[in-house]
């Protein structure tokens, strides 16, 4: 058959089929109703045949062209991925993330090793030889965190007594998930970046507690602490843990090509980083409403944070145990 | 062909064909995003700064929300493209050539970071140049692609209508170059119409010398022949 006759045979098909896409596209909710039928599909697979057709006849490039671009659009409409939202975000927090995280343990414990190990260091490090602050911060930042945590302010943790709940639950936000999206991505450097957020950050945290230990503001640190740790210690340890496996698919492939175990293991990662945002957007929730209130006794605020800890610890453990394989462990 | 035209297989066993973009298209997109943002940010800035520390707070969340999932919530849920990329008639989407999921566009979102390093997005440039199909880190992690939106096709009909039998027998590949030559012929310039046809004139009328204007007439005779055209009453498409 001649390109002409294949194309006036077929134009009244590619025209209906552009209007339906027209309207697929659109995103009308009428129509999409309306287009639910078999119909689409079948229009989609002539297209798709036509196309073929043209390609092995020889037909020109530019028909070619214009069924091709009809198949891309009809592909778009037909291959889908179907967002059910709440169900997986159920799905998510009952049973994905807890699963991700065990399968993951080996990382787990090593960006854990690689946090709380400095940390421990240098918290008796700077017991020790408490000019070795100095080293870590500067005398400005030092003095700084000094007035954040003195016992006698009546909001803790701010560098302004006239900071705000709200708008330091926004720096939070800002500051604390950015910072955890930081560490993941750099992991893509052959793990170095998530090393180096996770060292760095393990180091100020242990030299600042031990340095406010002995200044005698170790209550007003803790019990600042001890509300959201729970929380923002273990999600900026998983996002580590995400960044250094992300960077150890490419470091050692395994029998797959580099790219291709990076594409495995960056879909897998990207779950545990969901469930951080989540850590950390109720983490900084804590953290500007409830850790910085002066008012509350210091043992309730050690038993919400002792209790806070073990919830985390018993849903990372046992939570979505029943439908979980055993190879995966 | 001398494009960057790459195929995606389909359930359907065709190849679907689409054209990744390049660096320099997309830092236009990109920069155009960028100053949307800027400028989002600004009037923010300016609004919630009538709200004092309340504002401040609020403003914290934006500038991270601008920063981290502008484009990814442009990318699912506004077909694929934001803002900048409309502009510059791009779109991200998988490598199986569906629209780009949640976790994808997270993925290569979130590896902006890498990509930018040491600055100014010079990991990125660097691996989309080497990848072959213009991918950087982020989207290689990602399995996603960007690629021109449905590209505009130049498909005009002449209005010859005459058909004249071929001078000589024609392989596959030359029919389709004749063809293509009378339905591109409206997007080129009439010099430009009638160099290339006059490559052809010796093998057209190898007795006569043809003037321009004939040798692009006879080219289209030549493809109304090939591709069967009936009769002098068409519509002409588009």
């Amino acid at each position: 058959m001649k390109q002409e006759l294949f194309e006036q045979k077929n134009q009244t098909h590619w025209d209906s089929f552009t209007e339906m896409l027209g309207s697929l596209e659109a995103k009308r909710k009428k129509d999409k109703k309306n287009l639910q039928s078999a119909e689409f599909p079948a229009k989609y697979r002539l297209i798709c045949h036509h196309l073929s057709i043209a390609k092995t006849r020889g037909y020109s490039p530019q028909l070619i062209q214009q069924l091709n671009e009809l198949m891309k659009r009809g592909h778009r409409q037909l291959y889908q991925y179907r967002n059910l939202f709440f169900y997986r975000f159920l799905e998510f927090i009952t049973t994905g993330f807890p699963q991700s995280i065990r399968q993951n343990w080996t990382y787990i414990w090593i960006a854990s090793a690689i946090f709380y190990l400095p940390a421990i260091l240098l918290f008796l490090l700077v017991m020790a030889f408490p000019d070795l602050i100095y080293n870590v911060f500067d005398p400005h930042d030092v003095a700084r965190f000094e007035s954040m945590y003195d016992p006698t302010s009546d909001r803790i943790g701010r560098d302004r007594q006239s900071d705000t709940d709200v708008m330091m639950f926004g720096h939070y936000i800002a500051n604390n998930i950015g910072v955890a999206f930081r560490t993941f991505a750099t992991g893509l450097l052959f793990t170095l970046g998530s090393l180096f957020f996770l060292l760095y950050n393990g180091i100020v945290f242990g030299a600042l507690a031990s340095h406010l230990t002995m200044l005698g503001s170790a209550e007003t640190f803790y019990t600042f602490v001890v509300g959201h740790c729970a929380f923002e210690l273990t999600a900026i340890t998983f996002s580590g843990a995400a960044g250094i496996k992300l960077g150890f698919s490419i470091i050692a492939p395994g029998l797959r090509t580099r790219v291709q175990a990076l594409k495995e293991s960056a879909r897998e990662c990207v779950s545990i980083m969901y469930g951080v945002i989540l850590m950390l957007l109720m983490a900084a929730f804590v953290e500007a409403f409830w850790s910085s209130n002066t008012a509350l006794a210091p043992m309730i605020k050690y038993g919400v944070g002792a209790t806070l800890w073990v919830l985390v610890i018993v849903y990372f453990v046992f939570a979505g145990r029943a439908n979980e394989s055993r190879s995966a462990l | 062909m001398l494009d960057t035209s790459e195929k995606i297989e389909t359930p359907e066993g065709v190849d679907l064909e689409v054209v990744p973009a390049g660096v320099i298209v997309r830092c236009l997109a990109y920069l155009i995003d960028f100053s949307i943002r800027a400028v989002i940010f600004i009037v923010l800035a300016i609004l919630l700064g009538w709200l004092g520390d309340l504002g401040a707070g609020v403003l914290s969340i934006f500038v991270f929300l601008l920063e981290w999932l502008y484009p990814v919530v442009f990318e699912v849920f506004i077909n694929g493209s934001t803002p900048g990329k409309k502009l510059m008639k791009l779109r991200v989407i998988q490598e199986d050539g569906t629209p780009v999921k949640l976790s994808s566009s997270v993925i290569r979102n979130l590896l902006r970071v890498v990509d930018f390093l040491p600055l100014g997005y010079l990991t990125g440039m660097i691996t989309m140049v080497l990848s072959g199909n213009f991918r950087r880190l982020g989207d290689m992690a990602a399995e996603t692609m960007v690629v021109y939106d449905d590209s505009v096709n130049i498909y005009s009909i002449s209005e010859h209508c005459q058909r004249r039998p071929l001078p000589m027998p024609f392989k596959l590949f030359e029919q389709q170059a004749i063809i293509q030559f009378s339905q591109r012929a409206e997007g080129l310039s009439e010099a430009r119409q009638f160099e290339l046809a006059n490559i052809l004139s010796p093998m057209l009328s190898p007795t006569t010398t043809e003037t321009n204007q004939q040798a692009v007439d006879a080219l289209h005779e030549i493809s109304n022949e090939l591709i069967g055209r009936t009769s002098g009453e068409q519509e002409v498409k588009s």
